[in-house]
């Protein structure tokens, strides 16, 4: 065990290094030179020369990528030439907003999808199972922005429950905070129940021919117990696959959702980096994200070992 | 790991298996959107149409009429020749990205389940790196830098599909290697070229193509995305996803401005979910097809 996690680290670190580089490369061999978009199109040359000296832009590409490297490896991921705020203040302020939406999208997804997902798996083939298991396959054609609309329109223009765009600290008033949260974390939500009900649907059908549960119903124990106890335990590793699964997407569709919403987590950062050409909080926000997946990938393979799929069915 | 969002093993067989399955009349109203969308993208320019340009300030957000069948939006525009040219521009990106990932995807999944060794670490190596990214990050970033445009946003959207498109090659690549027909070929002295060519590919074809079907649907989601950011193809042009991000602006006053892409892009990329996953029912070896 302790031999396969080693490797595994002993393989992250190559895909870290690519990453950066690959991050480095995107930010500097592409057109658009930082010493134009800080100066403008109306800068001198002799101005633009300047400031690319200062910079270090006119050194080789590898040194410039080996010191930028240093830099990040001592936790220096630059500074914004807009706001003057580093990149680390920047994200660490971000963060939270993001992780807290992240969280409650996930927990709403799993409220939608795990009970319908037993329900479905219990009747098998019943015009109930049908028409869920369809509908999760609908919802899996509906763009995270369109199911934004949608909830805007019924429950903010419509119905005037909530408030469409917004955010206030969890710290400043908490009651505020949740209210501007649930839409976002809805429409994460209803990207994210189709692919758990679809994966713990046909793991529980697998679950329950199993003998042991036909040893349970046998005690007569309850159909409730059953199902939550004796049956969904074994299909928690499926739920922790799932989820990792899900992160590249939950972080792709937080981005959108941040902007629709106009939440000021990481997504919004990157975005508004990207519409003011704010290239360094842009280059460092895209690594440490794109690292943050990496090591977030290399969790849920650790906790997949752990527990190990094999023992699940016992026929796998 | 998080590929372009695509799903390979989530479903097990619930039916008794053997069971002949039938393709059914979703699957056939789905083929009928799909072939009805692309002809009216296709033939946009020969059709009755009011230009998806030509701006009416008398007539902002116009309600349905004859003249304009599904009214105008906020700067007077036709709603439906800007529905059925920014339908050009959603498949147009949809249908040749994946040709990108499926051409170079395919080809590095085949070469590296077929030949193993050094070359296949590579490849799948490199692939991680690119899966490290989230895509729509990635696809973000990448726009930021290069500048919009519909080429660049092809071209990404492409790139970002490759490593998909190698798993699945390669992984169909890896069985067919050794089945026997495979195996007779190479004792009958077949080059590596024969046997990849007319051996593996047309087995490897048929999960490829249903892969490219849900490729295709995902990344119109991915274009509709971008271009709702304002960061897809640039503004004088409309794809489904800006026509959206501008409804949104005036859900108050005109909803449908906004919902009438969103349905249209809805039913497009549905149709070619099912499409693509009825084929890959019928193609995936693992519930007794083959």
């Amino acid at each position: 065990m302790l031999g396969f996690v080693a490797r595994r680290l002993l393989y992250l670190v190559p895909v870290l290094v690519a990453v950066s580089l690959l991050t480095f490369l995107i930010a500097s061999l592409l057109p658009g030179d930082l010493a134009y978009v800080i100066l403008g199109d109306q800068a001198t040359p002799e101005k633009v020369a300047a400031l690319r000296h200062d910079l270090g832009l006119d050194q080789p590409v590898w040194w410039r990528y080996l010191s930028w490297l240093g830099h990040v490896l001592e936790g220096d991921f630059g500074r914004s030439f807009r706001t003057g705020q580093t990149v680390l203040q920047a994200v660490a302020e971000r963060l939270p907003v993001s992780l807290e939406l992240m969280f409650f999208a996930e927990i709403a997804g799993l409220a939608i999808g795990v009970p319908v997902a037993i329900a479905c798996a219990v009747r098998s083939g019943s015009a109930f199972d049908r028409f869920m298991t369809g509908s999760a396959f609908g919802m899996l054609s509906v763009p995270t922005f369109l199911s934004a609309i949608l909830l805007i329109y019924l429950f903010a223009v419509e119905l005037r429950w909530l408030p469409a765009t917004g955010y206030v600290p969890f710290a400043e008033d908490p009651v505020a905070n949740l209210r501007f949260m649930v839409l976002p974390a809805l429409t994460l939500a209803l990207a994210e129940w189709p692919g758990i009900m679809r994966v713990l649907r046909s793991d529980m059908i697998a679950t329950l021919q199993e003998d042991y549960i036909a040893l349970a119903k046998a005690k007569g124990l309850k159909a409730s117990r059953i199902l939550f106890v004796h049956a969904l335990k074994p299909s928690s590793l499926t739920l922790i696959t799932v989820t990792g699964i899900n992160i590249g997407r939950l972080i792709g569709g937080a981005l959108i959702v941040e902007t629709i919403f106009a939440l000021p987590g990481i997504g919004r950062l990157l975005v508004g980096a990207i519409y003011t050409r704010d290239l360094i909080i842009l280059q460092g926000v895209v690594l440490f994200v794109a690292g943050g997946f990496v090591v977030m990938n290399f969790v849920v393979d650790m906790l997949y070992a752990v527990l190990d799929p094999r023992i699940r069915h016992g026929h796998a | 790991m998080a590929t372009l969002e695509l799903g390979i093993d989530e479903q097990v067989a619930a039916g008794p298996a053997g069971r002949t399955r039938r393709l059914g009349p979703l699957f056939w109203a789905a083929v009928g959107w799909t072939v009805f969308i692309l002809a009216a993208a296709a033939l946009a320019s020969l059709l009755p149409l009011p230009s998806p340009t030509d701006m009416d300030m008398l007539e902002r957000r116009a309600p349905m009429s004859l003249q304009h069948w599904l009214g105008t939006d906020g700067l007077g525009r036709d709603e439906l020749a800007r529905l059925i040219h920014g339908a050009r521009i959603s498949l147009t990106v949809g249908l040749c990205a994946p040709v990108i990932g499926v051409a170079i995807g395919g080809a590095l999944g085949m070469l590296a389940g077929y030949f193993r060794g050094r070359f296949e670490t590579l490849v799948v190596g490199s692939m991680d790196v690119l899966l490290a990214f989230p895509p729509l990050i990635l696809a973000l970033a990448v726009t930021a830098y290069l500048g919009q445009s519909l080429l660049n946003l092809t071209c990404i959207l492409g790139v970002l599909g490759i490593p998909a498109f190698m798993r699945v090659a390669r992984a169909a690549t890896l069985t067919l290697s050794r089945r026997e027909f495979v195996i007779a070929a190479q004792a009958l002295g077949a080059t590596h070229v024969r046997i990849l060519l007319r051996e593996l590919l047309p087995n490897v074809f048929l999960p490829l193509l249903a892969f490219f079907l849900l490729g295709v649907a995902v990344t119109i989601v991915v274009e509709g995305a971008l271009s709702f950011l304002g960061l897809g193809v640039p503004p004088p042009i409309s794809s489904w996803g800006s026509m959206i991000g501008e409804g949104r602006e005036s859900l108050e006053i005109a909803p449908r401005l906004a919902f009438i892409p969103a349905i249209a892009m809805f039913l497009t990329v549905l149709s070619f979910n099912l499409i693509g996953d009825t084929l890959r029912a019928l193609t995936d070896p693992r519930q007794g097809a083959l």
